[in-house]
Protein backbone atom coordinates (compact mmCIF):
# COMPACT_ATOMS: atom_id res chain seq x y z
CA UNK A 1 0.00 0.00 0.00
CA UNK A 2 2.74 2.50 0.36
CA UNK A 3 3.41 2.63 -2.94
CA UNK A 4 0.04 4.46 -3.73
CA UNK A 5 1.69 7.27 -1.70
CA UNK A 6 3.84 8.08 -4.59
CA UNK A 7 3.55 10.09 -7.21
CA UNK A 8 5.85 9.03 -10.17
CA UNK A 9 7.01 12.07 -12.01
CA UNK A 10 5.14 11.76 -15.27
CA UNK A 11 1.98 11.49 -13.48
CA UNK A 12 2.94 14.82 -11.23
CA UNK A 13 3.81 16.65 -14.99
CA UNK A 14 0.29 15.40 -15.85
CA UNK A 15 -1.77 16.57 -12.42
CA UNK A 16 0.33 19.98 -12.54
CA UNK A 17 -1.02 20.68 -16.13
CA UNK A 18 -4.67 19.41 -15.09
CA UNK A 19 -4.55 22.16 -12.35
CA UNK A 20 -3.00 24.49 -14.58
CA UNK A 21 -5.58 24.46 -17.21
CA UNK A 22 -8.59 24.25 -14.32
CA UNK A 23 -6.63 27.30 -12.39
CA UNK A 24 -6.85 29.29 -15.98
CA UNK A 25 -10.30 28.92 -16.12
CA UNK A 26 -11.06 29.63 -12.90
CA UNK A 27 -8.76 32.48 -12.80
CA UNK A 28 -10.32 33.69 -15.76
CA UNK A 29 -13.85 33.68 -14.07
CA UNK A 30 -12.63 35.61 -11.21
CA UNK A 31 -10.52 38.21 -13.32
CA UNK A 32 -14.30 38.62 -15.36
CA UNK A 33 -16.29 39.06 -12.12
CA UNK A 34 -13.56 42.06 -10.51
CA UNK A 35 -12.44 43.01 -14.06
CA UNK A 36 -9.13 43.12 -13.43
CA UNK A 37 -6.68 41.68 -14.07
CA UNK A 38 -5.34 38.06 -12.03
CA UNK A 39 -1.59 36.30 -12.24
CA UNK A 40 -1.10 32.93 -11.55
CA UNK A 41 1.66 30.60 -10.18
CA UNK A 42 2.83 27.59 -12.03
CA UNK A 43 0.98 24.94 -9.69
CA UNK A 44 2.14 22.67 -7.09
CA UNK A 45 1.19 19.20 -6.88
CA UNK A 46 2.31 17.38 -3.53
CA UNK A 47 1.74 14.34 -1.35
CA UNK A 48 1.61 15.53 2.07
CA UNK A 49 1.73 14.11 6.03
CA UNK A 50 -1.51 15.35 7.80
CA UNK A 51 0.95 18.10 9.59
CA UNK A 52 2.09 19.29 6.43
CA UNK A 53 -0.83 19.44 4.96
CA UNK A 54 -2.10 21.98 8.14
CA UNK A 55 0.62 24.18 7.84
CA UNK A 56 -0.04 25.01 3.95
CA UNK A 57 -1.71 28.46 4.24
CA UNK A 58 0.62 30.27 6.94
CA UNK A 59 -0.05 27.72 9.35
CA UNK A 60 -2.86 25.79 11.27
CA UNK A 61 -3.80 28.55 12.75
CA UNK A 62 -3.77 32.00 10.27
CA UNK A 63 -7.45 32.98 9.75
CA UNK A 64 -8.82 32.09 6.46
CA UNK A 65 -11.56 32.02 4.28
CA UNK A 66 -12.82 28.87 2.83
CA UNK A 67 -15.01 27.95 0.71
CA UNK A 68 -15.32 23.84 -0.11
CA UNK A 69 -17.44 21.97 -2.76
CA UNK A 70 -17.66 18.03 -2.10
CA UNK A 71 -16.84 16.00 -5.07
CA UNK A 72 -19.00 12.82 -6.48
CA UNK A 73 -18.88 11.26 -9.58
CA UNK A 74 -15.94 9.65 -10.99
CA UNK A 75 -13.66 12.06 -9.19
CA UNK A 76 -14.32 11.93 -5.66
CA UNK A 77 -13.10 13.88 -3.06
CA UNK A 78 -12.85 17.96 -2.15
CA UNK A 79 -12.13 20.97 -4.07
CA UNK A 80 -11.64 24.12 -1.85
CA UNK A 81 -11.13 27.88 -2.26
CA UNK A 82 -9.19 29.50 0.49
CA UNK A 83 -8.07 33.10 0.85
CA UNK A 84 -6.28 34.69 3.65
CA UNK A 85 -8.87 36.89 5.74
CA UNK A 86 -7.83 39.98 4.10
CA UNK A 87 -7.81 38.85 0.81
CA UNK A 88 -11.60 37.63 1.35
CA UNK A 89 -12.04 41.29 2.46
CA UNK A 90 -10.68 42.49 -0.44
CA UNK A 91 -11.75 40.76 -2.90
CA UNK A 92 -15.71 41.21 -1.57
CA UNK A 93 -15.07 45.32 -1.25
CA UNK A 94 -14.20 44.77 -5.38
CA UNK A 95 -16.71 42.88 -6.20
CA UNK A 96 -19.66 44.87 -4.30
CA UNK A 97 -18.02 48.33 -5.90
CA UNK A 98 -17.83 49.73 -2.54
CA UNK A 99 -13.77 49.86 -1.85
CA UNK A 100 -13.59 49.99 2.52
CA UNK A 101 -17.35 49.38 3.58
CA UNK A 102 -16.52 45.84 4.92
CA UNK A 103 -14.28 46.55 7.67
CA UNK A 104 -11.52 43.87 8.54
CA UNK A 105 -12.79 44.35 12.38
CA UNK A 106 -15.87 43.30 11.81
CA UNK A 107 -16.06 39.97 9.97
CA UNK A 108 -18.18 39.93 7.23
CA UNK A 109 -21.81 40.90 6.84
CA UNK A 110 -24.62 38.69 5.99
CA UNK A 111 -24.11 39.94 2.17
CA UNK A 112 -20.82 39.20 2.11
CA UNK A 113 -20.46 35.58 2.95
CA UNK A 114 -23.07 34.87 0.92
CA UNK A 115 -21.24 37.03 -1.48
CA UNK A 116 -17.75 34.90 -1.12
CA UNK A 117 -20.12 31.56 -0.84
CA UNK A 118 -21.38 32.61 -4.57
CA UNK A 119 -17.96 33.60 -5.81
CA UNK A 120 -16.65 30.55 -4.33
CA UNK A 121 -19.12 28.28 -6.45
CA UNK A 122 -18.50 30.31 -9.66
CA UNK A 123 -14.82 29.67 -9.50
CA UNK A 124 -14.88 26.05 -8.32
CA UNK A 125 -17.50 25.22 -11.07
CA UNK A 126 -15.00 26.98 -13.80
CA UNK A 127 -12.16 24.47 -12.60
CA UNK A 128 -13.91 21.69 -12.48
CA UNK A 129 -15.85 22.17 -15.70
CA UNK A 130 -12.49 22.22 -17.29
CA UNK A 131 -11.16 19.04 -15.90
CA UNK A 132 -14.65 17.13 -16.97
CA UNK A 133 -14.20 18.43 -20.17
CA UNK A 134 -10.64 17.68 -20.40
CA UNK A 135 -11.06 13.99 -19.47
CA UNK A 136 -14.63 13.42 -20.07
CA UNK A 137 -15.22 12.22 -16.26
CA UNK A 138 -18.67 13.11 -14.68
CA UNK A 139 -17.91 15.32 -11.96
CA UNK A 140 -21.05 16.55 -9.55
CA UNK A 141 -20.42 19.03 -7.03
CA UNK A 142 -22.33 19.70 -3.49
CA UNK A 143 -23.51 23.14 -3.17
CA UNK A 144 -20.63 25.24 -1.29
CA UNK A 145 -19.88 25.71 2.12
CA UNK A 146 -18.37 29.00 3.78
CA UNK A 147 -16.09 29.11 6.94
CA UNK A 148 -14.08 31.48 8.19
CA UNK A 149 -12.28 29.98 10.72
CA UNK A 150 -8.13 28.74 11.57
CA UNK A 151 -6.29 26.81 8.10
CA UNK A 152 -6.09 23.86 10.13
CA UNK A 153 -9.26 23.67 11.51
CA UNK A 154 -10.40 23.88 7.99
CA UNK A 155 -8.20 21.40 6.69
CA UNK A 156 -8.84 18.96 8.78
CA UNK A 157 -11.94 17.85 6.98
CA UNK A 158 -10.55 16.77 3.80
CA UNK A 159 -7.67 15.74 5.74
CA UNK A 160 -9.90 13.40 8.12
CA UNK A 161 -11.24 11.83 4.64
CA UNK A 162 -7.83 10.92 3.88
CA UNK A 163 -7.53 9.98 7.31
CA UNK A 164 -9.43 6.54 6.47
CA UNK A 165 -7.18 5.27 3.39
CA UNK A 166 -3.24 6.11 4.42
CA UNK A 167 -1.52 8.69 5.95
CA UNK A 168 -0.74 11.25 3.07
CA UNK A 169 -3.06 13.47 1.05
CA UNK A 170 -2.64 14.53 -2.53
CA UNK A 171 -2.83 18.41 -2.76
CA UNK A 172 -3.35 20.24 -6.17
CA UNK A 173 -2.45 23.71 -5.36
CA UNK A 174 -2.41 26.69 -7.55
CA UNK A 175 -1.75 30.14 -5.93
CA UNK A 176 -3.00 33.62 -7.68
CA UNK A 177 -2.72 36.71 -7.15
CA UNK A 178 -3.61 40.63 -8.42
CA UNK A 179 -1.24 42.93 -6.71
CA UNK A 180 -3.80 45.88 -7.40
CA UNK A 181 -6.19 45.13 -5.13
CA UNK A 182 -3.53 42.80 -3.62
CA UNK A 183 -5.73 39.58 -3.52
CA UNK A 184 -4.34 36.24 -2.99
CA UNK A 185 -5.60 32.72 -2.62
CA UNK A 186 -5.37 29.32 -3.56
CA UNK A 187 -7.50 26.58 -5.36
CA UNK A 188 -6.75 23.51 -3.72
CA UNK A 189 -7.93 20.23 -5.14
CA UNK A 190 -8.00 16.94 -3.36
CA UNK A 191 -9.19 13.77 -4.99
CA UNK A 192 -9.20 10.89 -3.62
CA UNK A 193 -6.40 8.09 -4.06
CA UNK A 194 -8.97 5.97 -6.63
CA UNK A 195 -10.02 9.81 -8.41
CA UNK A 196 -6.17 9.92 -9.10
CA UNK A 197 -5.85 6.93 -11.09
CA UNK A 198 -9.27 7.24 -12.64
CA UNK A 199 -7.96 10.99 -14.12
CA UNK A 200 -4.76 9.55 -15.10
CA UNK A 201 -6.18 6.75 -17.23
CA UNK A 202 -9.19 8.66 -18.96
CA UNK A 203 -5.76 10.54 -20.26
CA UNK A 204 -4.49 7.56 -21.60
CA UNK A 205 -2.08 7.31 -18.55
CA UNK A 206 -1.35 4.59 -16.00
CA UNK B 1 13.05 27.70 30.74
CA UNK B 2 10.52 26.16 29.81
CA UNK B 3 9.24 24.78 26.39
CA UNK B 4 5.74 24.62 24.56
CA UNK B 5 5.64 21.25 22.85
CA UNK B 6 4.17 21.32 19.60
CA UNK B 7 1.57 18.15 18.49
CA UNK B 8 0.51 18.36 14.62
CA UNK B 9 -2.26 16.54 13.11
CA UNK B 10 -2.79 12.65 13.38
CA UNK B 11 0.28 13.00 16.37
CA UNK B 12 0.92 12.65 20.38
CA UNK B 13 3.28 13.66 22.65
CA UNK B 14 4.12 14.08 26.76
CA UNK B 15 5.52 16.41 28.42
CA UNK B 16 6.91 17.31 32.09
CA UNK B 17 6.62 20.59 33.83
CA UNK B 18 7.30 23.21 33.70
CA UNK B 19 7.11 22.79 29.82
CA UNK B 20 3.83 22.90 28.33
CA UNK B 21 1.96 21.29 25.30
CA UNK B 22 0.17 22.92 22.24
CA UNK B 23 -1.92 21.38 19.14
CA UNK B 24 -3.35 24.03 16.48
CA UNK B 25 -6.26 24.33 14.93
CA UNK B 26 -8.74 21.59 16.22
CA UNK B 27 -11.13 21.49 13.21
CA UNK B 28 -13.24 18.00 13.35
CA UNK B 29 -9.99 16.18 14.62
CA UNK B 30 -10.23 16.27 19.00
CA UNK B 31 -7.53 17.30 21.40
CA UNK B 32 -7.17 14.82 24.23
CA UNK B 33 -5.11 15.57 27.30
CA UNK B 34 -4.06 12.94 29.77
CA UNK B 35 -2.52 14.14 33.14
CA UNK B 36 -1.45 12.85 36.21
CA UNK B 37 -1.35 15.83 38.75
CA UNK B 38 1.01 14.02 41.10
CA UNK B 39 4.00 13.69 39.14
CA UNK B 40 2.89 16.76 36.80
CA UNK B 41 3.46 14.24 33.65
CA UNK B 42 0.80 14.99 30.71
CA UNK B 43 -0.27 13.68 27.31
CA UNK B 44 -1.84 14.85 24.31
CA UNK B 45 -2.72 13.05 21.18
CA UNK B 46 -4.40 14.82 17.87
CA UNK B 47 -6.99 12.24 16.47
CA UNK B 48 -8.62 12.29 13.45
CA UNK B 49 -11.11 9.48 13.61
CA UNK B 50 -13.02 7.46 16.01
CA UNK B 51 -12.01 3.74 15.23
CA UNK B 52 -9.09 2.10 14.13
CA UNK B 53 -10.79 -1.37 13.27
CA UNK B 54 -13.24 0.31 10.85
CA UNK B 55 -9.95 1.22 8.77
CA UNK B 56 -7.40 -1.08 6.76
CA UNK B 57 -4.52 1.40 7.25
CA UNK B 58 -4.24 1.52 10.79
CA UNK B 59 -0.56 1.68 11.71
CA UNK B 60 -0.61 5.30 12.98
CA UNK B 61 -2.07 5.06 16.38
CA UNK B 62 -2.52 8.63 17.14
CA UNK B 63 -4.65 8.78 14.26
CA UNK B 64 -7.71 7.23 15.75
CA UNK B 65 -9.61 7.51 19.54
CA UNK B 66 -9.23 4.28 20.81
CA UNK B 67 -5.64 3.29 19.95
CA UNK B 68 -4.31 6.88 20.35
CA UNK B 69 -5.66 6.98 23.91
CA UNK B 70 -3.88 3.57 24.49
CA UNK B 71 -0.37 5.06 22.86
CA UNK B 72 -0.62 8.15 24.95
CA UNK B 73 -1.55 5.55 28.47
CA UNK B 74 1.62 3.66 27.79
CA UNK B 75 3.84 6.91 26.99
CA UNK B 76 2.80 8.32 30.14
CA UNK B 77 3.78 5.19 32.38
CA UNK B 78 7.07 4.73 31.12
CA UNK B 79 7.17 8.54 31.74
CA UNK B 80 6.61 8.16 35.11
CA UNK B 81 3.31 8.65 35.39
CA UNK B 82 0.84 6.51 37.64
CA UNK B 83 -1.98 5.81 35.23
CA UNK B 84 -4.18 4.81 37.98
CA UNK B 85 -4.22 8.82 38.87
CA UNK B 86 -5.06 10.13 35.13
CA UNK B 87 -7.49 12.63 34.33
CA UNK B 88 -8.64 14.21 31.26
CA UNK B 89 -9.73 17.32 29.12
CA UNK B 90 -11.07 17.44 25.95
CA UNK B 91 -11.73 19.76 23.22
CA UNK B 92 -12.21 20.03 19.28
CA UNK B 93 -14.74 17.69 17.29
CA UNK B 94 -16.25 20.45 15.95
CA UNK B 95 -18.41 20.63 12.40
CA UNK B 96 -16.77 23.11 10.27
CA UNK B 97 -19.21 23.51 7.53
CA UNK B 98 -22.94 23.38 7.56
CA UNK B 99 -23.70 20.30 5.91
CA UNK B 100 -27.31 19.83 6.17
CA UNK B 101 -27.20 15.87 4.83
CA UNK B 102 -26.86 12.90 6.78
CA UNK B 103 -23.82 12.15 5.48
CA UNK B 104 -22.11 9.94 8.50
CA UNK B 105 -18.77 11.47 7.57
CA UNK B 106 -19.74 15.14 8.02
CA UNK B 107 -20.78 13.85 11.52
CA UNK B 108 -16.88 13.56 11.94
CA UNK B 109 -16.18 15.70 14.88
CA UNK B 110 -19.50 14.25 16.85
CA UNK B 111 -18.28 10.44 16.39
CA UNK B 112 -14.64 11.00 17.47
CA UNK B 113 -16.03 12.98 20.90
CA UNK B 114 -18.41 10.04 21.41
CA UNK B 115 -15.36 7.35 20.93
CA UNK B 116 -13.03 9.35 22.92
CA UNK B 117 -15.36 9.44 25.56
CA UNK B 118 -16.29 6.06 24.82
CA UNK B 119 -12.78 5.21 25.73
CA UNK B 120 -11.92 6.80 28.54
CA UNK B 121 -15.13 5.20 30.03
CA UNK B 122 -13.43 1.96 29.09
CA UNK B 123 -9.99 2.98 30.66
CA UNK B 124 -11.59 4.68 33.98
CA UNK B 125 -10.83 7.74 33.36
CA UNK B 126 -12.47 10.45 34.37
CA UNK B 127 -12.84 13.85 32.04
CA UNK B 128 -12.66 16.73 34.46
CA UNK B 129 -13.71 19.30 31.70
CA UNK B 130 -14.74 19.83 27.88
CA UNK B 131 -15.14 22.24 25.23
CA UNK B 132 -16.65 20.29 22.16
CA UNK B 133 -18.94 20.86 19.30
CA UNK B 134 -20.11 23.66 18.10
CA UNK B 135 -18.70 25.04 14.14
CA UNK B 136 -15.28 26.74 15.00
CA UNK B 137 -11.52 25.83 14.94
CA UNK B 138 -9.57 26.04 18.79
CA UNK B 139 -6.43 26.01 19.63
CA UNK B 140 -5.39 23.88 22.86
CA UNK B 141 -2.58 24.28 25.54
CA UNK B 142 -1.84 22.30 28.17
CA UNK B 143 0.21 23.44 31.62
CA UNK B 144 0.96 20.26 33.67
CA UNK B 145 2.22 23.19 36.41
CA UNK B 146 -1.31 23.89 37.01
CA UNK B 147 -3.81 21.71 35.18
CA UNK B 148 -4.70 24.32 32.95
CA UNK B 149 -6.43 23.78 29.36
CA UNK B 150 -6.44 27.44 27.83
CA UNK B 151 -8.86 27.13 24.33
CA UNK B 152 -8.22 29.80 21.95
CA UNK B 153 -10.80 30.28 18.95
CA UNK B 154 -11.59 33.18 16.17
CA UNK B 155 -13.20 35.57 17.33
CA UNK B 156 -13.88 34.88 20.66
CA UNK B 157 -12.20 35.37 24.54
CA UNK B 158 -9.69 32.82 25.25
CA UNK B 159 -11.01 30.01 27.80
CA UNK B 160 -9.44 28.36 30.61
CA UNK B 161 -10.72 25.21 31.44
Amino acid sequence: MQEQEKIEDMDLDVLTEIANIGAGNAVTALSQMISNKIDMHVPQVKMLTFSELSEILGGPEALVAGIMVSLDGDIEGYMLFMMENDAAHHLVNQLMGQPGQEKEEEGFSEIAQSALTEIGNIITGAYLNSISKMTALQITTSIPYLAIDMAGAILSVPAIEFGKLGDKALLIESRFCDMDIDLSGYFIMIPTMESYHAILSALGIG
Amino acid sequence: MSKMIKVGMADGNICHSPDAITTLGLGSCVGVVLYDKNTKIAGLVHIMLPDSTKVRQNQNKAKFADTGIDMLVDRMARAGANTSMLTAKIAGGAQMFAFKTNNEMLRVGERNVEAVKQKLKELGIRILAEDTGLNYGRTVEFYPETGDFVIKAVGRSVRTI
